[in-house]
This record gives C-alpha cells, sequence and structure tokens, in this order.
C-alpha cells in the first residue's frame, strides 16, 4: 500500500521525463526539417542548423541552406506550436465543459475564421490592408464573442456553451458558404477550400514568431491551473466547493484557448482532429490526472502534427495532400475507438 | 467553528426557496436539517456553502462574514458533500480523495507526503483504504458516497456540510458514519431523512417551503403533531429497552 501511495502521488515530473520530452520534441523537429518531397541528409540539416543557431561556419549549399532555415524549419515549429495549442484546448474544453466530445471548434472560433478569410480575400473587406490571418483572426474573436454573449443570456451553464457554439458555428459556416457562393470565381473557391482544411505550405518566421508564443502562453496558462483542471472532475458546483473560483479560472483558461485556437487557425486554417483525439489518446496513456495529461498531451500534439505534415508532404510525390486531411485520415478512426470506449459511461 | 446566519434567503426568479433563515450552531454540534422533499435543505446547505450567493442575509463563520472570504479560504473552512456528484474520468478513488487537498495546496506546490497521509486517513475513516486503487466507474453506488466523504474528510474543514450522506449506505455504514460525525472534533451540518437517525443529532432544525420552522433538541422537536402537521405521518413513539432509546414508527396519514 505504501508502495502504491508513492506511485500515485510521484511528486512532480521528475527530470528524466522532461529530458525525455525534450528529446522526443527535438527528433520530431529534425524529422520534420529532414524529410520531404526533397529528402535532405541529416548531415546537411545540422551543419545549416549550427551555423544557423551558432554561428558553426560549415560550409553548406545555400539553396539547401535556405530549404531548411526558410522553409522547412518555420513550417515545422508551427506545426508543432498549432498540434500542442490545439491538443491542449482540446484537454481545457473537455475538463471545464465535461463532454468527452469537445474540442478546440466547438465554440464557433473556427468557423468565424473562415468567414473572416472570406470577408477579407473574397469580399476584399479591410480594403487590402488586412491579410488572410488577420481577417481571419478578427472573425475567430467575433465569432467567440457571439457564442459567449448567446451562451450568457442562456444561464452560461457549460451545456448553454455548447448548444451557442454549435448554434454560432452554423451561422458563421452559412456565412462562408454564401459569401463564397456569391462572389468567389473557382480560383478563389478552391483557395480558400485549401484554406479551410488546413494549410502550413505558406509558413514563414513570421508565423513562427505568432505561433510559438501563443502555444507556449496557453501551456504556461495550462500548467498553472492543473490542479484547478483536476477540481472540475465532479463538476463546477465541485470544483467551486473546492475553493475553484469559477469565474476567474474558466474566464482566464477559455480565453487562453480561445486566442490560442483562433492564432492557430488564422495562420493555418482549421486542421481538425488533433484537440479532440490526441486528449483522449493521452488520458489512455497517461491517466486523467491534468498535472500528466496537460504536459504530454502538448508534446504528443506537437509530434502528431509534425508527422502528419511530412506525410502530407510526402503521400502524394510531387503533390502536398491537405495537413487536415491526413489528420482525419487518422482522426476519425480515433474518434471512433473514443465513442467505443466511452460506451456505457453517461 | 460557529456558524451563524441571519435572515438567509435564496429566490429563483421570483420564487423563493429558501426564506429567512437565522441560525446558529455551535462549535462541535452535530446539527441535523430534516424536511419533505423540496423543502429547500439542499439550497440552505449550499448557501451556507458559499456556492448561492444569498438574495438575502449573510453567513458568518465564527466572527467572519462568510462574503468576505475568497473561494480558497472558504474551502479550506467548509468541505460540502453534494447530494450526487458524478464523473466520466477514469479516477482512482485516492485520486478522488486527494482533490480534497485542493484548497490547501497552491498551483505549483507538490502533493507531499502530509497530504498523502491525511488522504490515507480519510479512506480509513470511512472504511474504503482497501478500495484506494479501484477506478471510479466501477464502485458502487455506497462505495461512491463513502469516496466523497473521504474527498470532505481529506479538506481537513472546520464545518463539514453534509446533503443526505447515508442515502446509499448499508445500515452498518450508516450508524458508522453517523458515529465517525458525531466524533469529529468539527461542526457538522447535516441533511437527513431518516428521522430516527435525526434523533442522533445534537440538534436537529425542520425545513417546511422553504422556511426553518423547528429547531432544538430532537426530543424537543420531533413531537407526534410536528411529524403530522410536516411529514404527514402518524408516529408512535417506542422506547428500546436496551438502552432506553426512544424511536419512532411510522404511519402514513393520507391514502
Ligand atoms: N436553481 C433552481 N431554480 C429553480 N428552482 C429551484 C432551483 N434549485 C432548487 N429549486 C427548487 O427549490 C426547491 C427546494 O430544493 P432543494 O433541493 O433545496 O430541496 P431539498 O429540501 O434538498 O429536497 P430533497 O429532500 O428532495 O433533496 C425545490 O422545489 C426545487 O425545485
Ligand atoms: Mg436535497
Amino acid at each position: 500500500m505504501t508502495v502504491a501511495t508513492v506511485r500515485s502521488y510521484r511528486p512532480r515530473a521528475p527530470a528524466w521525463r522532461w529530458i525525455l520530452a525534450g528529446s522526443l520534441l527535438t527528433v520530431a523537429i529534425l524529422a520534420g526539417v529532414i524529410i520531404g518531397e526533397m529528402p535532405l541528409p541529416p548531415d546537411t540539416v545540422l551543419a545549416v542548423l549550427a551555423n544557423k543557431l551558432f554561428g558553426a561556419g560549415y560550409p553548406v549549399d545555400s539553396i539547401n541552406a535556405a530549404i531548411i532555415w526558410n522553409y522547412r524549419m518555420p513550417r515545422t515549429l508551427v506545426a508543432a506550436a498549432c498540434g500542442a495549442g490545439l491538443a491542449l484546448s482540446g484537454v481545457v474544453l473537455q475538463a471545464l465543459i465535461r463532454n468527452a466530445l469537445a474540442d478546440p471548434y466547438l465554440l464557433g472560433v473556427s468557423a468565424g475564421a473562415s468567414t473572416g478569410a472570406v470577408a477579407v480575400t473574397i469580399l476584399g473587406l479591410g480594403g487590402g490592408a488586412l491579410g488572410l490571418s488577420s481577417g481571419a483572426f478578427a472573425g475567430a474573436l467575433l465569432a467567440f464573442g457571439l457564442v459567449a454573449a448567446l451562451a450568457r443570456a442562456a444561464g452560461g451553464g457549460p451545456a448553454q456553451l455548447v448548444l451557442a457554439g454549435i448554434a454560432g458555428s452554423q451561422l458563421f459556416n452559412a456565412l462562408t458558404s454564401f459569401f463564397i457562393a456569391r462572389s468567389a470565381n473557382a480560383e478563389q473557391a478552391r483557395g480558400i477550400m485549401f484554406w479551410l482544411l488546413g494549410n502550413l505550405s505558406g509558413v514563414r518566421w513570421p508565423d513562427v514568431s505568432l505561433a510559438a508564443p501563443a502555444a507556449l502562453i496557453g501551456f504556461l496558462a495550462c500548467l498553472w491551473h492543473v490542479r484547478a483542471l483536476d477540481a472540475f472532475s465532479f463538476g463546477a458546483q465541485s470544483a467551486a466547493a473546492l475553493g475553484i473560483s469559477l469565474r476567474r479560472v474558466q474566464g482566464v483558461l477559455i480565453g487562453t484557448t480561445t486566442l490560442m485556437t483562433a492564432t492557430m487557425v488564422s495562420l493555418v486554417g482549421s486542421i481538425g482532429f488533433v484537440g479532440l483525439v490526441v486528449p483522449h489518446a493521452m488520458r489512455f496513456a497517461v491517466g486523467p490526472r491534468h498535472g500528466r495529461l496537460v504536459p504530454w498531451s502538448a508534446l504528443a500534439g506537437a509530434v502528431f502534427l509534425i508527422a502528419a505534415d511530412i506525410v502530407s508532404r510526402i503521400l502524394i510525390p510531387g503533390q502536398v495532400v491537405a495537413i487536415g486531411v491526413v489528420t482525419a485520415l487518422v482522426g476519425a478512426p480515433g474518434f471512433a475507438l473514443i465513442l467505443i470506449r466511452n460506451r456505457g459511461r453517461t | 467553528m460557529r456558524l451563524r446566519t441571519a435572515n438567509l434567503g435564496w429566490r429563483a426568479g421570483v420564487r423563493p426557496i429558501v426564506e429567512g433563515v437565522t441560525l446558529e450552531i455551535a462549535p462541535g454540534e452535530t446539527f441535523g436539517l430534516i424536511g419533505p422533499n423540496g423543502s429547500g435543505k439542499s439550497t440552505l446547505l449550499r448557501l451556507i456553502a458559499g456556492l448561492l450567493p444569498p438574495s438575502a442575509g449573510r453567513v458568518w463563520l465564527g466572527e467572519t462574514p462568510l462574503a468576505s472570504l475568497s473561494r480558497r479560504e472558504v474551502a479550506r473552512r467548509i468541505a460540502f458533500v453534494e447530494q450526487q456528484a458524478e464523473t466520466t474520468e477514469a479516477l482512482t478513488v485516492r485520486d478522488a480523495v486527494g482533490l480534497g487537498r485542493t484548497p490547501w495546496l497552491a498551483a505549483l506546490s507538490p502533493f507531499g507526503a502530509g497530504d498523502a497521509a491525511i488522504v490515507e486517513h480519510a479512506l480509513c475513516a470511512v472504511g474504503m483504504e482497501h478500495m484506494a486503487g479501484a477506478q471510479w466507474q466501477t464502485l458502487s453506488g455506497g462505495e461512491r458516497q463513502r469516496v466523497h466523504i473521504a474527498r470532505a474528510l481529506a479538506q481537513r474543514p472546520r464545518l463539514l456540510l453534509l446533503d443526505e450522506p447515508t442515502n446509499h449506505l448499508d445500515i452498518h455504514h450508516q450508524l458508522a458514519l453517523l458515529r465517525l460525525v458525531h466524533r469529529l472534533p468539527v461542526t457538522v451540518v447535516l441533511a437527513l431523512h431518516d428521522l430516527n437517525q435525526a434523533l442522533g443529532c445534537d440538534r436537529i432544525g425542520v425545513m417546511a417551503q422553504g422556511r426553518l420552522i423547528a429547531c432544538g433538541p430532537p426530543a424537543k422537536v420531533l413531537t407526534p403533531e410536528q411529524l403530522a402537521k410536516t411529514f404527514r405521518v402518524g408516529a408512535t413513539a417506542l422506547t428500546d429497552p436496551v438502552d432506553d432509546t426512544v424511536l419512532f414508527r411510522f404511519r402514513c396519514l393520507e391514502e
């Protein structure tokens, strides 16, 4: 029994876990840079990284250096940040809304982002001053604002939030379809569709400087609230009885989640299933307590999305498949497994 | 810890659910709340726990107004066991009881050996130590209820609020729980339906239609007239020849 005690309440994750997590992430990032339509030799990749990061000065081919540093590196880092951010958003929403099927797009963020993107690119809203990403970001926040206001007006519980999210998503998806049908030419419609399914090909360093801080802030906010997230296991009233200030915790966590998701969607489109499937897979692997679930979900999300990006680049030679298609191909069966595993639970 | 309420009330819209409850409960006292379904017992407990904002009146813990305390400070003083609370998470019994330490742990402070010992102690108090590793979903109703009570004990409160804590328990565990809360050196307020159990409390309060209509020692409050009026039952007081305790036998008064 003492052994069991020690096992259940091992203080913090010991150092080797963080080292393991760091190494896994590093390996995944290296793989993301090495593997692609044109495979690059690992020693070239390492030389370029050494040159860029530490000014090592190895002689390398300048075209290779450009591909590695300007193209693949930011792409892989953004994939990692998005994967981590979406997985964390899923963890938070599933805990707070107490619904196993909650995902980061539940609150209308993704639908709003699409509408914003369409409004900017097709309707020319903002007169060219706004890019697709800023339009998407504004749309995402606007949609979430409407959903949150509706949920509040309906009584403010988690069920109301879910229902308001569904209503908001339907409305904004309808608006998106309407704008596309009314104004887009075939070329634009194709471009929008590609973006909607998730697309990392246009990613450059400035995108990293948005995605990485968003993911990091989200990660720290979740880490800070792991006990609060645990306290929601038996519902919001029980969390309050355990000393959790509902307004503050829900406000901070849902706010952070929304900002994180809005940032990711506006940079790369709405990549489905990561935020839904990764947290469940991790619950299965490391248990339901958030002290472990939060860091492992962030790591797994990052590695999963880097892997999905690699697959999307090499699946059909000479052509990039939308990354959302890859995550859905893996995610839909994963989702089915969750449904089956949750059978019998209410 | 002394608990006081003054003119406490809560409304759902315009409908008063709890009204004008003034109450003083001494440190260490075990106070039973009885009353028919829907009379406002659970709502009153939630008001005392600070989980509902009162629409009238106030609550004091000792000399401190409840409203002046932060959620965490309240949770260090009061533990509340709801009538029902479920989870779909695959928590173990020990995880669930460990949640009781939440108000005592800062965001980044680790769950220490002291906390683990408190959790073990709470598990033993409700006789669940042998099932500490079991998953929540595999527990029976009574076992779940005992885990909830252990979680409240692990919170190390000075005021323990229990909403029908015995409704799923077998007779042994009902009696064991009542003996446990009696012996605890903390103030306990518990909502009960079994009037014979209520006889064992230091004092009881009778709720009807949101009001506290009677309050005092069980023998004074639980008169046949009171029982007929509030619960619509006829009661015969019987004396147990073993130790001369009084208990009731009930008849339904309506067809
Ligand atoms: N949020 C609410 N909105 C509207 N009515 C409510 C609300 N909460 C409780 N009520 C009503 O208040 C009354 C008292 O409820 P409460 O749960 O306090 O009763 P109780 O005495 O605990 O009953 P029981 O013995 O069945 O547990 C009930 O009629 C219930 O319908
Ligand atoms: Mg009740």
